[in-house]
């Protein structure tokens, strides 16, 4: 008997997902087993797929068990590939079709507003289906963390695929990958597959950016691609702290750097508190560094998904120090995030007023921006302007606001 | 007796018998066609000679009881489902009917719940020939495979009541498990270790049952009150250890979603009651015990409390989420057939406004008016809804039954019936090219809510216009249904075969649409 795989995940309470048990045979051609509770509907469809992915490989002879809960296709061809690729060498990938949605885009912009960023676990596809439906400004496929490590390489088939499969609705296309040195491999499975944005874990230096960007450009040259991938290193140790502003100037595609609380309190062997006091210094670092390499500061996620109004008063403190966003661990976190990090309505009022009088200053050739008899300095006027495009991208103010004034 | 015959094409274009059960049925006419004439069904004539001068009707047994009600072969037994899932009585019938060799009855409850699975035992050798009601899980799976040795009759909670006051249905037994009773029959559900508030569905059985028999857990001295129960109506008083089991008469599943896809179609769907101006001060609503239903109407209370309006009512089954908008003022009335949890028990005992009605007001097509007509909002689910809005309720798309029609039909003719589902459930869509069962013609459906978009029916113009501008994403059905399919590829037809098993009513007693056995 050959050696026997087992790709994906199934239990009582596992939905959208399958398991597939592999051992490839010496003759009898193919053995499919399915066993799916979409059967009556989809059994003839899922059969003639799995006949596609074994006739692409070259695979004749295979006992293949499919135990299905309701899997797309993506899923299917993801883990009957990653069971296949444990069993045999091959250097072809099975892809599924773009989704007209993703191939609209492929660059999003560096300023684009990253006020929530939503993690999926990057093994978890049932998850991923409806991700974009709740509006965060980016989704991260997270083959880091979120992933067992006996489950990282078939993820990594998951993540791909779900990448071209399906909409993300607008959200920004982000992969977490795994720490550096690991997480370069994850580079082949993403670069070139349409992702916007990668967060790089546990980041200590620029070396480490160096050799993304490294891995990125030999890709990228082997696939004909040119459009631009974004970096957001994540700092999640003293060390990551005390580079900050090495990492955060180190390349030109990084547009974002971002804490990761959970590590950094246990790098220094202290405990997470709501407050944060024992993060302050870290959490400023980060910022100032960012600022000064003119990048997005970004926080941490906040871990108690119940408790809406602590996330809020985090999401407060944290807008208050300068962060432009922060992580989210379920979709229900990311209103009271935009909620909190949107322009309010008294910082838009005075926006518009500044922008106002800016605009008049300029039409009559005036060189000094005035508010009634105040002085406005050109920083004010350029946060203003900030301002009422924040609050315009975010849906607070209509782009013709200027004809209600 | 044939299980059925004569197979037509009803006014819905579906393919239905006209016997069942040896017994004459009228095909679907269209909605509002058929008007049955003549006078209402009606009981024996009974005096008070016949029965205790002191009023104690109590007897040892329940095996006592039935057997002098005379229990026998091919009798119509009725149970009541508002024990919910922690009923002990029902079982306990067909137990002791199984022992006494009692074969070929026909079973009526109310609707059905997993704790009723073991009645399959009692299917299967031949103590109940067929259920009318309601099959779900197991027993609609054993439906649908074609093991039930009679043609199996859905209706719903108001067609129950039209059937038992038409004449279709006789009850022979009527057993009635009443949290509290005294000897003389009164009793009610406020009470009592199995205490579950209401007794909504069982007025219909003991005014036109033969017999009536009332089981309880907890007997008081005469009187009991308030009777929800009226004892001048019952024939015996049965005393057993325990008629439920109390953490399971208030199940689990009467929680809100934590499905954030879930809570977003909740949302979605109550942002488009406002927009629409159906949400508004002196409404009204109902909204079934599902989690997505739960989920709308917490956000309706969010909406209510914001506009400081107040719904003059809403529709039960009740919850604690509706006892919280009764109590702090946001809801004037709760009309209640069901309770669903704790706190709808002890709102029932504490709060007037919060009101025992029974079926017979509220669906029942042989009522002079029903209240499900003056209802502004109802809230639905559906296993299916195609792209003529018709929706199915009670299969899945492989042709199982796994859900009884309960409330459903008659809700449809609430002034705007709402149903907010998802696309597509793990792979399977709901919005399809024809429903598997016909339940509920389009005609009366009237918004799709989905993850993914809202389909407003053509019909509704008055809505269409309304909704004009607004940043909810309107959409055809047409478009829904497709991206579902590009979602989840396009689901091949399960296999049915040509025999019915089992007939869908409308809430006028016809017969709307049949079920098929699916093939193995």
């Amino acid at each position: 008997m050959g050696k026997t795989v087992t790709c994906g995940n199934q239990s009582e309470h596992i939905r959208s997902d399958c398991q597939v048990i592999l051992e490839l045979t010496d003759n009898d051609g193919l053995d499919i087993q399915l066993n799916s509770k979409v059967k009556s509907l989809y059994g003839d469809s899922i059969i003639a797929l799995t006949h596609e992915i074994f006739n692409f490989f070259g695979v004749e002879n295979a006992r293949i068990i499919i135990n299905d809960s309701g899997a797309l296709p993506f899923v299917i061809s993801a883990r009957i590939e990653a069971a296949l690729k444990q069993l045999m060498v091959s250097d072809k990938d099975y892809l599924p079709d773009f989704h007209p949605d993703n191939s609209i885009s492929l660059t999003t912009s560096r300023e684009k507003s990253r006020i929530s960023r939503l993690y999926i676990p990057g093994n978890s596809p049932g998850l991923m289906i409806n991700a974009g439906l709740h509006h965060p400004d980016g989704i991260i496929l997270d083959l880091e963390d979120a992933v067992a490590p006996d489950k990282k390489y078939e993820a990594r088939f998951i993540v791909r695929n779900a990448l071209r499969a399906l909409s993300f609705y607008g959200a920004e296309r982000m992969i977490r990958i795994n720490q550096i040195p690991y997480g370069l491999a994850d580079l082949d499975f993403i670069i070139p597959h349409g992702v916007n944005l990668i967060l790089i874990p546990k980041c200590e230096n620029s070396h480490q950016i160096k050799l993304v960007n490294e891995k990125i450009g030999i890709i990228s040259t082997k696939h004909y691609l040119t459009h631009k991938v974004w970096l957001m290193p994540i700092i999640e140790s003293a060390k990551g702290v005390m580079n900050a502003f090495e990492i955060a100037n180190s390349a030109n595609n990084i547009v974002a750097m971002a804490i990761g609380l959970e590590d950094f309190t246990a790098d220094l062997g202290i405990t997470r508190t709501k407050e944060g006091a024992e993060s302050f210094v870290a959490r400023s670092q980060i910022i100032l560094s960012c600022k000064a390499a003119g990048i997005q500061p970004i926080d941490s996620v906040f871990s108690d998904i119940e408790d809406l109004e602590s996330l809020r008063q985090s999401a407060l403190q944290s807008k208050a120090l300068g962060f432009v966003g922060m992580g989210c661990i379920h979709p229900r976190q990311i209103k009271p995030i935009h909620d909190t990090f949107a322009p309010q309505i008294e910082e838009i009022e005075k926006a518009k007023k500044i922008v106002i009088a800016y605009e008049d200053a300029q039409s009559k050739g005036i060189g000094v921006v005035a508010l009634g008899t105040k002085m406005i300095d050109p920083p004010v006027v350029k946060k203003a302007l900030h301002t009422i495009e924040l609050a315009i991208n975010m849906g607070r103010i209509s782009q013709s606001w200027r004809e209600k004034q | 007796m044939k299980k059925y015959d004569k197979l037509v094409t009803n006014a819905a274009g579906r393919l239905v018998p006209t016997i069942v059960n040896g017994r004459q049925v009228i095909p679907f006419q269209g909605i509002g066609k058929h008007r049955p004439s003549g006078r209402k069904y009606a009981p024996h004539i009974f005096t008070v000679l016949d029965y205790p001068r002191d009023g104690n009707k109590t007897i040892a047994t329940l095996e006592d009881a039935l057997r002098m009600c005379g229990l026998r072969d091919g009798l119509t037994i009725s149970t009541h489902h508002h024990l919910r899932d922690g009923d002990l009585i029902a079982n306990l019938v067909f137990e002791i009917a199984d022992r006494l060799k009692i074969r070929d009855l026909v079973w009526l409850p109310s609707a059905s719940f997993p704790c009723h699975d073991t009645i399959i035992q009692y299917l299967e050798n031949g103590t109940i020939d067929h259920i009318e009601g309601s099959m779900n899980g197991p027993l609609g799976k054993y439906t649908t495979s074609g093991k039930m040795n009679g043609c199996a009759v859905l209706r719903s909670h108001g067609g129950r009541v039209q059937a038992i006051q038409d004449g279709e249905v006789h009850i022979d037994i009527a057993i009635l498990a009443a949290p509290t009773a005294d000897p003389f029959g009164n009793g009610n559900a406020l009470y009592g270790p199995s205490a579950c508030g209401v007794l909504g569905y069982s007025l219909v059985d003991y005014m036109y049952a033969d017999k009536v028999i009332v089981v309880t857990d907890n007997l008081v001295s005469f009187p009991c009150m308030p009777m929800q129960i009226e004892g001048s109506y019952v024939d015996f008083v049965v005393k057993v250890d325990k008629i439920g089991l109390p953490e399971k008469i208030v199940s689990g599943t009467t929680r809100i979603t934590k499905s954030p896809d879930r809570l977003l179609i909740a949302e979605m769907t109550a942002q488009f009651c406002l927009e629409a101006g159906l949400l508004k001060d002196g409404c009204s609503f109902q909204a079934g015990a599902g989690g997505t239903s739960l989920a709308v109407e917490d956000y309706f209370h969010k909406i209510l409390l914001e506009k400081k309006w107040k719904a003059r009512f809403c529709f039960g089954g009740s919850t604690e989420y509706m006892v919280r908008m009764l109590e702090d003022g946001s809801v004037e009335y709760i009309l209640d057939a069901q309770a669903f949890d704790l706190e709808a028990v002890r709102s029932m005992r504490e709060n007037p406004n919060h009101c025992d009605v029974s079926v017979f007001h509220a669906y029942n097509f042989h009522s002079k008016g029903n209240y499900a007509g003056m209802t502004d909002i109802v809230i639905l689910g559906a296993t299916e809804i195609d792209i003529n809005f018709n929706g199915n309720v009670v299969t899945h798309s492989d042709g199982h039954l796994l859900h009884g029609i309960g409330g459903w039909q008659n809700c449809l003719h609430a002034k705007c019936t709402i149903i907010p589902v998802p696309l597509f459930r793990d792979r399977i869509p709901v919005i399809v090219d024809e429903v598997t069962t016909l339940c509920g013609p389009g005609s009366l459906i009237d918004v799709i809510v989905t993850e993914r978009g809202i389909a407003i029916n053509p019909l509704r113009t008055d809505l269409l216009e309304k909704m004009k501008g607004s940043d909810l994403p309107i959409r055809d059905i047409n478009q829904l249904k497709h991206e579902a399919e590009l979602i989840c590829g396009k689901p091949s037809k399960p296999h049915f075969s040509k025999e019915v098993v089992g007939i869908v009513k409308w809430v006028d007693g016809t017969v709307i649409d049949s079920l098929w056995k699916v093939e193995v």
